[in-house]
């Protein structure tokens, strides 16, 4: 009774569609950030996004484009001061962190303030999430896990150990470009599920609590996997029939199951 | 051992951190079958040159070539097996099993766009049954021993089928027992397997026992021989922050 209820809405569907599209990419991409220590690199990119979302509305292109450009645009500028080594790595994500969120705030002020629609990106909404944009969703995400698989030995290799893995002959520079554009793809697909501001919590969390039970790659990958849909699919059924917003759901979701985990092995390890 | 091919010419290489000069003018040539020890003080210069080599810098002055090749040319670089400083490269945390590791020596060999085969399994077994950490395939890397970790990182560099294997400081913090093991297994990788090794060490007593030609490296080359030369022309000053301080009379280029 209770399912039928639910997908008797068609929005539903398309929220978990895209919702489970997003949560399987998600921690694909967190691996190799997290365990890189660029975790708040998506962080940064969100905010990027955001003043790719404001671009889009202030001239009428789909939002969601905007965001994927300007994400696409500001990676290869992160990527770029990063490797340069003329500013400290995380004082580039600092400037393109503030300096959108700024672009984004006076962007938002010409258009006479907050939309409701804004807002929705802002924090995330199964309700808005239109037929199309579980196409572009879609579409990203077969080239993010094509790539992904495609480059998964030299992603893991370099993650693992640059050094090593450039003396074996593997394009390191290309690698890294790769994966933090991968990373702006990521982030620009999930804007329509968690809403810009908790994109991050999407990326890092599974990835962090995957990583408490001390796994080899693979598990650790799947273990990830499985906490982010089923952190999905818990918060998007329960903002459904508790009205409350997705993204802020499924990330208290993974609040919850990463905080299980951490208590589960502490019982563990004082056996 | 007779040696005959070249396998890597380092001429006159200089390298400068702005106005502090790290090497200067150093040349250096492995021969294949060889096994060289690189010693020299800390901060003399040892790892930039093992780096330059490695094409992981490039030197302000001089030149590399491999194999006969200049080192812009070269595209083989799975002839080489590198096994960095595990302090410095090495994340504790890091999910990955033993045989995960192994199998990484694999991904430079396989190429872009190719999967792992059942060729890259085998020789990723055949690495770590070399260097006896088959049995302990499963476990995470994190969980191993300092001289255990090591002989994974081995078997890295082993299962990419290397020509030549560098060792940067592969001892350090590693216990004595371990330590022994580490260099039987070196001596084994030189004599059966026919592997070309150059080992960076402080470890002076340790590596005059081991190798076959010994280069000392203080900003310059010092000193090259073989280690019978080398004990002849030089007197330990004795232990100075865990590191033994060489004294060398007669230049042996």
């Amino acid at each position: 009774m209770l399912f039928t209820n639910l997908f008797q809405y068609s929005f539903v569907l398309r929220g978990l569609e895209a919702g489970v599209i997003v949560a399987l990419i998600a921690p694909l991409i967190g691996i190799f950030l997290v365990l890189r220590r660029y975790s708040l690199i998506a962080d940064t990119l969100s905010h990027v996004s955001l003043a790719g979302l404001a671009i889009g509305s202030l001239i009428g292109i789909n939002p969601v484009l905007t965001a994927l450009g300007a994400t696409l645009l500001a990676s290869l500028g992160i990527e770029r001061l990063r490797t340069t080594k003329k500013i400290y790595g995380e004082s580039a994500l600092a400037i393109f962190l503030s300096g959108s969120l700024a672009l984004a705030v006076v962007l938002l002020s010409m258009a006479h303030g907050f939309s409701t629609n804004l807002l929705n990106y802002l924090f995330g909404s199964i309700v808005t999430v239109t037929n199309g944009d579980v196409i572009t969703i879609a579409i990203l995400a077969i080239i993010v896990i094509a790539l992904l698989i495609a480059f998964y030995k030299e992603l893991v290799y370099i993650t693992f150990d640059e050094e090593a893995a450039r003396v074996s002959g593997i394009p390191t520079r290309f690698i890294n470009t790769l994966l933090i554009l991968l990373s702006a793809m990521t982030v620009s697909l999930s804007i329509p599920i968690v809403g810009v501001l908790l994109i991050s919590a999407l990326i890092v969390f599974p990835v962090i609590t995957a990583l408490q039970f001390k796994k080899g790659l693979k598990t650790t990958i799947i273990y990830a996997e499985i906490i982010s849909i089923i952190s999905v699919l818990i918060g998007i059924v329960a903002s459904f029939y508790l009205n409350l917003a997705a993204g802020g759901v499924i990330v208290l979701v993974m609040v919850i199951i990463f905080s299980m985990t951490l208590l589960f092995q502490k019982f563990l390890s004082s056996l | 051992m007779i040696h005959t091919e070249t396998v890597l010419e380092a001429r006159d290489i200089h390298f400068s951190y702005g106005e502090n000069t790290v090497l200067k003018g150093v040349t250096l040539a492995v021969q294949k079958g060889d096994y060289l020890g690189i010693v020299g003080p800390n901060g003399a210069g040892k790892t930039t040159l093992l780096k330059i080599m490695l094409g992981l810098m490039a030197p302000s002055q001089g030149t590399i070539a491999w194999f006969g090749n200049d080192i812009h040319q070269f595209k083989d670089w799975p002839k080489i097996g590198y096994v960095p400083q595990k302090a410095t490269n090495f994340d504790g945390h890091f999910p990955a099993t033993v045989y995960e590791v192994a199998l990484m020596g694999r991904y430079g060999r396989r190429g872009l766009f190719h999967l792992t085969t059942s060729d890259d399994k085998n020789q990723a077994q055949k690495a770590l049954e070399h260097v006896g950490m088959w049995e302990l395939k499963d476990r995470l890397i994190s969980d191993l021993s300092g001289g255990q970790q090591q002989r994974v990182f081995i078997a890295r560099a082993l299962a990419i089928e290397p020509e030549i294997i560098f060792l940067d400081e592969p001892t350090v913090g590693i216990d004595q027992q371990a330590k022994n093991d580490f260099y039987a297994l070196l001596r084994k990788l030189n004599h059966e397997l026919g592997k070309t090794l150059v080992l960076i060490s402080h470890d002076i007593e340790m590596v005059t026992r081991e190798v076959d030609h010994i280069a000392c490296v203080d900003r310059e080359l010092v000193c090259y021989s073989t280690p019978e030369e080398f004990l002849k022309n030089t007197r330990f000053t004795g232990v100075h922050e865990g590191e033994v301080q060489v004294i060398v009379h007669g230049h042996q280029h």
